[in-house]
């Protein structure tokens, strides 16, 4: 009987290491384990044995039985393994195709984006993102920002006028006096929007986007300005910029002052690395990028106290600094775009760029 | 304005190259916009000649042959050979001549040539050639006539860089380096003066500037030496009907006057500041002007009809002949000058051709006049006609400077025309206004600027600009120089002066307290900016169109005479008629961008727009205006794929869109059917959202506190308004996307979901088609209870199995409960009573 046992097992194992499929694994499962194999009908026969076999008999049996069981099972998780392998090999895919369905790929435009760049910086400055109307009077347009009646701005040659008291407003400013009369001081807007004057070329456009900062308080500086505009030219154009501020005349500030920031295509030195002058800044080493200044005491006056801005605004008693930017300016300059044209255009090879 | 550097530094020098200078003066305030060579870039390669033989060209009738002494090795022994086209070229004359090699001032450089066989080598010159006259076709004859040369034209330079010697015209010697005698090499600034500084628009003014910015010293002002007199003057009359147009007419007379041209010296500064040379009189009248700002008019005394002019408004319609040749029509609040037979000019803008001056003209009558700056701005815009003049007068001179422009010009017509100076001085008009005295506090400086400036600092620079200043508890009493009596009014605006003259560059960069600042959007805003980046997320391109369009769009839209979008915000003075109204919609805009691409870039188009459109609105100047969200699909979805077509733009691309943004939002929204005129009438919707509900479709709209808002629309655009913009099938949508971020929460609440999993099950019924997918859902809702989570319809068909007239719908149904697992048996009496109430209007449940 143990005789038996041993040749059973033997073939046994010896034909289930050779099983190739998990089928015919499966086969000799069921030829020397299932209810009717050779082994088990040995081990369930033991009883039946003399008194003195029985030990020995019973357990060569379940020794095979317990044996040829791991064996099958060690085998088993092989050839699952082998056949998984097989199989993933089979569904390899050409990892190059595209992919499906297509995602078309959105874009904002890149007035929007640098727009957004820019309130951001604002917003990180302390400064809240306040809009105005577009159709603005003439009061809030010019006589409310110190524009003598006969200023040339004025003129139907620079202004759009919709009726005697109304204008497409020609730059963001009006909102200062807007925000003036609707919130009391201290007071920090950056005021974004779309503004218009009659001139259309290469480098004007008859609508163009600007963002206004105003900035009031007891004690707001000139140098307060100049520090404000070196962050967010650092923001924009890189942490090595450098600000300038050169004077000029806007009826609505005093002292007024054009920035420059150091040119970021040469590093500020007028020159490229192959000695040649910069395309950028012309050789200058400065970008003007925008105009700014203490907020003329004028333009308090015109700002009445009412119990939605009280204290209100008493020229002696607070000051502050505004500023008007380009946004196409600020764009043309961070992506060489050429033609200010291109941003009204939209065309899709355009607006995919960015 | 362009200054000859040599000019300013007459009055004032600086020991600073060209560079530095432009810096000072840019960062003081007076910009340098580009710094001009005038004239020849290397003086090299032009002296001096002397015309020893002039005979005709043997083969050319225009041509002269010239022998020309050019001293040295070229001397009277070896002279060169010229060719010379010039009609006035003779032997004996004393010439400037280019030898080969040199550069003329176009970059053109001289070569040895043949003209028509005969070689020729160099060339004889004439002013314009030199760029330092504007003179007719001949050369420029350095001996003759008088005043060619002389003392004072070597004098004027006397650090311009024109080194010279001396020695009288006439014994200039061949072989002399022409930039010894003749200032052909110049450098020229030009600079932008702010409207606000019209003291500016003069050398001296600008001279002013540059000794307040680096310190050099400043000459005495060029009209401290008068030679003419005040008091009566015999003679002529002059009488002035509106001070209120011209506060101060002032007018000299000079007899014995010469006409001639005038000296190199003064014709190459007029030339380099950009004016043309015309004769001694005229050019004196420009010098004057460019040295101090102030514009100046010569009449011939003798052409002046009873030698009296009059100043007065004009009569309306009223002709004049200007300088031009040209006829002009004027209004009453434009001024005039006359004579005795009528209007001569346009006050302050531009004379008339009757009594200019004239080769024969021996007696002038200098007019230096105050105008009106407003009034001569008005004038010259209703006319279309902008001079120097007018340009000057507009920004506002003032009445002192009349008297420094006629000194000038006295010193300048005595030396150059040989003219003596009648005594007195016409000199009509109210005394000029009182010189201001303003306070300037220490502190305020710091306050304002941040920066420290000393007291002494302060009346330094003040000083420099000519202001006046004493000391004045707390800091300076100021008084403001007449010149700068416009601009400077507060002391706020002297601050200014010391700010920009001490130098922006000192300032510290710092940051403000920003007290209560804390930076942040509004709700409106940041919905703007996600619902932007919700259709960016979904594959459309934004673009920005123009808020401008044409009055033809509210036709191509096919909006009805009533309509309401026809009442549009127009511009009175646009530029052209197609940019003549405000858009009422962003429809437009899109379906011009999307013909421009369809055009260039292939049939698929997919963007969107965010911006703001415009109503007239019923009261007030402003307009209705609001910003809104517009997207324009047409071709393909998305690009072509190996994995099957595309879905095509049409009605349902365009909702599903809409509907991912406003669900974005939690929007309890829906669309009803409802025409638009530029939307196909079978396919357009109008979009609503329920702006008190909440946001589960559990819930039924139209409860008792619900408010239904039209956000906009929904369609494929009508096909006849497609073909106006050469489109295919189109869908579009836009909303305002104000009323979106009213109705969007901007704070959303936790709803608890509990721990059981949903219960999905699937319900199809025929309905007639009359019935709507959304009266169903409105059923199913109705009767569901609030275990229903969600019921959508996945799948519709109609066809022979569903009998004409009728569809079929599949609904897909999920519901929850808080409490427990829900099963089918739970959920079968929920069911029995859905089946129902669609079977109230016409649904049979399939299979």
């Amino acid at each position: 009987m143990i005789d038996r046992i041993e040749q059973l097992r033997g073939e046994a194992e010896s034909e289930i290491s050779s099983a190739s499929t998990s089928e015919a694994l499966e086969e000799l499962r069921v030829r020397y384990l299932g209810r009717k194999a050779e082994l088990p009908q040995m081990l369930r026969e033991v009883a039946s044995l003399p008194p003195e076999q029985r030990g020995a008999v019973g357990k060569a049996a379940n020794q095979a039985r317990q044996a040829l069981e791991a064996l099958i099972a060690g085998r088993s998780q092989g050839l699952a393994g082998e056949e998984l392998e097989q199989r993933l090999q089979a569904d390899r895919i050409d990892v190059t195709l595209p992919g499906a369905p297509p995602q078309p790929v959105g874009r904002l435009h890149v007035l929007t984006a640098t727009r957004r760049e820019l309130e951001d910086i604002f917003l990180g400055l302390g400064f809240t993102v306040m809009e105005g109307p577009e159709v603005e009077t003439v009061h809030y347009n010019f006589d409310a920002l110190n524009h003598s009646l006969t200023h040339p701005a004025r003129a139907r040659t620079d202004t759009f006028y919709v009726s005697a008291e109304a204008v497409l407003r020609t730059h963001t400013s009006p909102m200062q006096v807007r925000a003036m009369e609707a919130h009391p001081p201290p007071l920090y807007v950056a005021i974004p929007g779309r503004v218009y004057r009659p001139d259309s070329d290469a480098t004007h456009t008859p609508q163009f986007h600007q963002i206004e900062g105003l900035a009031v308080d007891e004690d707001i500086t000139l140098a307060d300005l100049k520090g404000t505009l070196l962050e967010f030219a650092r923001a924009v154009f890189g942490e090595e910029r450098d600000v300038r501020l050169r004077p000029h005349f806007f009826p609505f500030t005093e002292p007024s002052v054009e920035v420059d920031v150091s040119c970021f295509n040469c590093g500020g030195q007028g020159f490229l690395k192959d000695g040649a002058r910069c395309y950028l800044c012309k050789g200058e080493g400065w970008l003007e990028v925008l105009g700014a200044g203490e907020v003329d005491p004028n333009v308090y006056a015109h700002v009445p106290t009412t119990e939605a801005n009280a204290p209100g605004y008493d020229p002696e008693k607070i000051q502050g600094f505004a500023w008007g930017l380009g946004v196409e300016r600020i764009a043309m300059l961070k992506h060489g775009i050429p033609d200010l044209r291109l941003y009204y255009e939209n065309d899709l090879r355009f607006l995919e760029q960015f | 304005m362009r200054v000859p550097l040599p000019w300013l530094r007459e009055y004032c020098d600086p020991d600073l190259d060209v560079g530095a200078i432009e810096e000072r003066l840019t960062m003081t305030g007076t910009k340098v916009e580009a710094i001009h060579h005038h004239g020849v870039a290397s003086t090299e390669g032009f002296v001096v000649g002397r015309v020893l033989e002039a005979v005709q060209h043997p083969d050319a009738d225009r041509l002269r042959v010239c022998t020309v002494d050019l001293g040295g090795d070229e001397g009277p022994a070896h002279p060169a050979t010229i060719v010379c086209g010039a009609p006035n070229v003779a032997a004996g004359q004393t010439v400037a001549v280019a030898r080969p090699g040199a550069v003329m001032p176009d970059g053109t450089k001289l070569r040895k040539a043949k003209l028509r066989g005969v070689a020729s080598e160099g060339m004889i010159l004439s002013e314009s050639e030199l760029e330092i006259g504007s003179g007719g076709e001949g050369i420029l004859v350095l001996d003759t006539p008088s005043g060619g040369t002389g003392e004072r034209m070597l004098d004027a330079a006397p650090s311009g860089g024109t080194p010279h010697r001396g020695g009288q015209a006439g014994e200039l010697a061949p072989g002399t380096p022409l930039a010894e005698i003749l200032p052909i090499s110049m450098e020229v600034i030009e600079l932008e003066i702010t409207p606000n500084r019209p003291d500016c628009l003069g050398v001296y003014g600008v001279a002013r500037e540059l000794h307040a910015a680096t310190g050099a010293p400043l000459a005495l002002a060029p009209w401290s030496d008068d030679p003419g007199s005040a008091g009566e003057l015999a003679g002529a009359e002059v009488s002035v009907e509106c001070p209120d147009l011209c506060p101060r007419f002032t007018a000299r007379v000079f007899e014995n006057v010469t006409i001639a041209p005038s000296p190199p010296w003064l014709k190459a500064r007029l030339v380099a500041a950009g004016q043309r040379t015309i004769n001694n009189v005229v050019d004196i009248t420009n010098y004057a002007m460019l040295l101090s700002g102030q514009p100046l008019h010569a009449f011939d005394l003798d052409r002046v009809a009873g030698a009296r002019l009059t100043v007065r408004r004009a009569r309306e319609g009223e002709r004049v002949e200007t300088l031009d040749g040209q006829t002009r029509t004027l209004d009453s609040e434009m001024v005039v000058i006359e004579d005795g037979s009528g209007p001569t000019s346009i006050a302050g803008v531009m004379g008339g051709a009757r009594s200019e001056v004239q080769q024969d003209t021996t007696r002038v009558l200098m007019e230096v006049a105050t105008w009106n700056g407003p009034n001569i701005h008005r004038t010259s815009w209703a006319l279309g006609l902008r001079s120097e003049a007018s340009g000057r007068f507009e920004k506002g001179l003032q009445p002192e400077q009349c008297i420094h422009a006629q000194a000038i010009a006295t010193q300048l017509m005595i030396e150059l025309c040989g003219a003596r100076v009648a005594a007195g001085t016409i000199d009509v008009g109210a005394p000029p206004p009182v010189l201001q005295e303003i306070g300037l506090r220490e502190a305020r400086v710091r306050a304002i600027l941040g920066v420290e400036v000393p007291l002494e600092r302060q009346a330094e620079i003040l000083a420099a600009l000519d202001f006046a200043t004493s000391p004045a508890e707390g800091g300076l009493s100021v008084t403001v120089p007449a010149l700068r009596r416009e601009d400077v009014t507060r002391e706020i605006d002297l601050i200014e002066e010391v700010a920009r003259i001490d130098g922006l560059e000192r300032l510290p960069a710092t940051l403000p307290a920003r007290r209560g600042a804390a930076g942040r959007l509004t709700h409106a805003q940041r919905v703007r900016r996600r619902a932007e980046d919700t259709m960016v997320g979904r594959g459309l391109h934004e673009i920005v169109g123009w808020s401008f369009t044409e009055p033809g769009l509210l036709d191509r839209l096919r909006l009805p005479s009533e309509h309401e979008m026809r009442k549009v915000v127009s511009i009175e003075n646009p530029l052209s008629d197609g940019q003549s109204i405000m858009r009422p919609t962003l429809l437009g805009s899109l379906m011009d961008a999307a013909r421009h691409n369809v055009a260039r870039n292939g049939p698929d188009v997919a963007i969107f727009e965010s911006g703001t459109v415009y109503r007239a609105a019923d009261e007030g100047p402003l307009a209705d205006e609001h910003h809104a969200l517009g997207v324009l699909l047409s071709g393909a979805m998305a690009p072509r794929s190996w994995r099957g077509a595309p879905a095509q733009a049409d009605f349902f691309a365009a909702k599903a869109l809409l509907g991912a943004l406003l669900e974005h939002f939690h929007l309890d929204w829906s669309v009803q059917p409802q025409s638009w005129p530029f939307l196909h009438p079978g396919r357009s919707a109008v979009v609503l959202a329920n702006t008190t509900g909440a946001t589960g479709a559990a819930r039924a709209p139209g409860g008792e506190d619900s408010q239904e808002v039209v956000l906009g629309f929904l369609g494929e655009v009508h096909p006849l308004v497609a073909a106006e913009w050469d489109l295919e099938r189109t869908a579009a949508f836009a909303i305002d996307l104000g009323k979106l971020a009213a109705a969007a929460r901007p704070l959303v609440s936790f709803e608890a979901f509990g721990s059981f999993p949903s219960l999905r099950q699937d319900l199809a019924v025929t309905l007639p088609v009359s019935v709507s997918a959304e009266e169903a859902l409105a059923r199913v809702r109705e009767q569901a209870g609030s275990e229903l989570a969600d019921v959508e319809v996945f799948d519709v068909y109609t066809g022979e199995q569903v009998g004409k007239g009728r569809r079929s719908l599949a609904l897909a149904l999920t519901f929850r409960s808080l409490q427990a697992t829900l099963t089918d048996e739970d959920i079968a009496p929920v069911r029995e009573r859905i089946v129902a109430a669609l079977g109230e209007i016409g649904g049979e449940l399939r299979g």
